[in-house]
């Protein structure tokens, strides 16, 4: 890779990173809240109790402050994508313009025209409209997560298009294949469903300050409630859709797999690294901790005795399993690179015969085309101590979420939550437990897939454009100047809101 | 659509005072990014060197076949 500035592939990659991180804090509330006002808005309209509407009003008021400081922050990536990646941008270009085509046009819409009914609509349309409208707004939030993600996934698991070497475009084949693949399926369902976890626990850890302040008591315990029962079901689909994830990632992005579970010398029965430490080795005596015997094997092929490939496994190769060498696919790379160079050649001066030959000899070693601009084995091995602690914190506290849920659901039926100081108290902070999990996730799904931008096909290298370094470094300081006034302008926001406490009547936001 | 404007109208006008403020930042926000960031630091790539399609595969060609 030594033909790429790396400061400046370095700099644009910590500039999306930083720019997508932040990005995240504020679009998980978003989709997790606007389901549980939805709820709350249809308990009001079925028992037409007023402290129902006080609780919808109440957290829809926050949503709105979320929603409100969030929007648009995605936006910022597509000024990077033209920017920054612009050759990753031409070639993808037909991929991603229909989802996001579809996202801008169905899901923006039907998002922006319902959240001003559910703000401005207080006995101004009917009750049943009104209720309506905040599902279509929970509904909106969602379908636009749909079809980022589904772009998101075709860049892990590029399927349903086909390279077209005289416009460098990949363009669509197949439609559903791009938005029904595996990994966009597995992708969305766990991504949203993590985001209802942020949004319950965004709830309890309101609703628990309150308790702690003896403020609005039968409020904040119908909150928590809500949100635990919310909180419970999100926190055991998104256990379920992980492995359906890990299960995709085996078969799509072996490495990446390999980099989750610190996995160096693949193995059949291969254990899963539960509990414990990395250290400098390169092999399976790497992991110092509690092992599960057999379980990544079952994690990853539903096979106790299969084969999960390691780290060793993909960069040198192993015949018996039919694992090619990172040599060998980077020879059959620069084939194709020099394959499509002289297709162009070929076309330019009309030598028609060439031009097809090379052509097929470019489609034939095009599944390994990325591979081609390496130098070394071990450009294509990710950082694997960050993406196996991400991984392994993340999944931790998954598992915690779901015995927190279930504890204060237990705690709220049994009506002994005002009494348990600590756990209140745990409960207040348990919204920062959540944004550190889902943060690492995107830190799994992004570092894990390097050094690539579509897998297989392009790295990060040849993705950038050529700008000065000191263009990229500016941008990224104000951007990261940008977020920040955004975020501590929704958090003073959301707190003096949250101090001022639920009331009955007053205005929308 | 009367009806609808006048919906939008008497919403914005009935709003709090820390709503009022946070649409201020709203505007704000938008304005900087797309008035400020996106015309004096992010044009497109592509764009700002290339008027057709064809100029634009062929350069994104040339830099996946010469690196």
């Amino acid at each position: 890779m030594e033909h790429f500035d790396l400061a400046l592939v370095d700099w644009s990659r910590a500039q999306f990173a930083l720019t997508a991180l932040y990005h995240w804090i504020f679009v998980p509330l978003t989709l997790g809240l606007s389901f549980i006002v939805a709820f709350m808005h249809t308990f009001y309209y079925k028992t037409r109790d007023e402290k129902w509407k006080v609780m919808t009003k109440f957290w829809m008021k926050l949503f709105g402050i979320n929603f409100a400081i969030g929007v648009a922050t995605g936006i910022i990536l597509e000024f990077e994508f033209g920017l920054n990646w612009s050759n990753y941008s031409w070639i993808v270009g037909d991929i991603f313009g229909a989802p996001l085509a579809i996202e801008g046009i169905l899901a923006f819409f039907l998002e922006s025209t319902f959240i001003a009914v559910m703000f401005f609509g207080w006995g101004r349309v009917s009750k049943k409209f009104h209720m309506l409208s905040s599902w279509f707004v929970a509904f909106g939030s969602n379908l636009s997560a749909l079809w980022i993600l589904i772009a998101n996934a075709w860049m892990q698991n590029p399927v349903g298009t086909k390279f077209n070497p005289d416009t460098a475009r990949n363009e669509m084949v197949n439609f559903f294949d791009v938005a029904l693949s595996q990994t966009a399926v597995f992708k969305f369902l766990h991504t949203i469903s993590q985001a209802y976890i942020i949004g319950a626990l965004f709830v309890i850890s309101v609703s628990a300050w309150f308790l702690l302040k003896n403020r609005h008591l039968l409020f904040a315990k119908r909150s928590i409630l809500i949100a635990a029962v919310f909180g419970l079901i999100a926190s055991i689909f998104v256990a379920f859709t992980g492995d359906s994830s890990a299960y995709d990632v085996a078969h799509k992005q072996p490495m990446k797999l390999a980099a989750m579970e610190g996995l160096y010398d693949g193995e059949k029965n291969a254990d899963l690294y539960a509990l414990g430490f990395l250290n400098d080795r390169t092999d399976n005596l790497n992991f110092k901790g509690i092992r599960l015997p057999s379980m990544l094997s079952i994690m990853a092929f539903r096979d106790a005795d299969a084969f999960v490939p390691g780290v060793n496994d993909l960069v040198n190769g192993n015949e018996e399993q039919g694992i090619l060498s990172a040599e060998t696919r980077m020879e059959k790379g620069r084939i194709a690179i020099q394959a499509l160079a002289d297709y162009k050649t070929a076309k330019k001066d009309g030598n028609t015969e060439l031009a097809n030959s090379n052509l097929k000899l470019f489609e034939k070693n095009y599944p390994h085309f990325g591979y081609g601009y390496f130098k070394n084995n071990e450009d294509i091995v990710p950082n694997v101590p960050l993406t196996f602690y991400s991984f392994h914190i993340m999944v931790a506290l998954g598992l915690f979420f779901i015995a927190f849920f279930a504890c204060l659901l237990y705690a709220s039926i049994k009506d002994k939550l005002v009494k348990n100081k600590f756990v209140l108290r745990i409960s207040v902070w348990s919204i920062l437990l959540g944004y550190i999990a889902t943060e690492l996730g995107w830190i799994v799904a992004e570092v894990g897939r390097q050094p690539w931008t579509i897998q297989d096909l392009l790295p990060v290298g040849v993705s950038t454009s050529h700008l000065s370094v000191g263009s990229v470094q500016t941008t990224f300081f104000m951007f990261f100047a940008l977020f920040t006034v955004l975020l501590i302008a929704e958090i003073k926001i959301l707190m003096a809101q949250i101090k001022k406490g639920p009331e009955e009547g007053g205005s929308h936001v | 659509m009367k009806k609808i404007i006048d919906f939008y109208i008497s919403g914005f006008k009935n709003m709090s005072i820390h709503s009022k403020k946070l649409w201020i930042i709203i505007l704000v926000k938008l304005f900087i990014m797309f008035f400020i960031l996106k015309i004096f630091f992010f044009p497109n790539f592509l764009n700002s060197k290339f008027d057709s399609d064809k100029e634009k595969g062929d350069y994104v060609i040339e830099q996946l076949t010469n690196n």
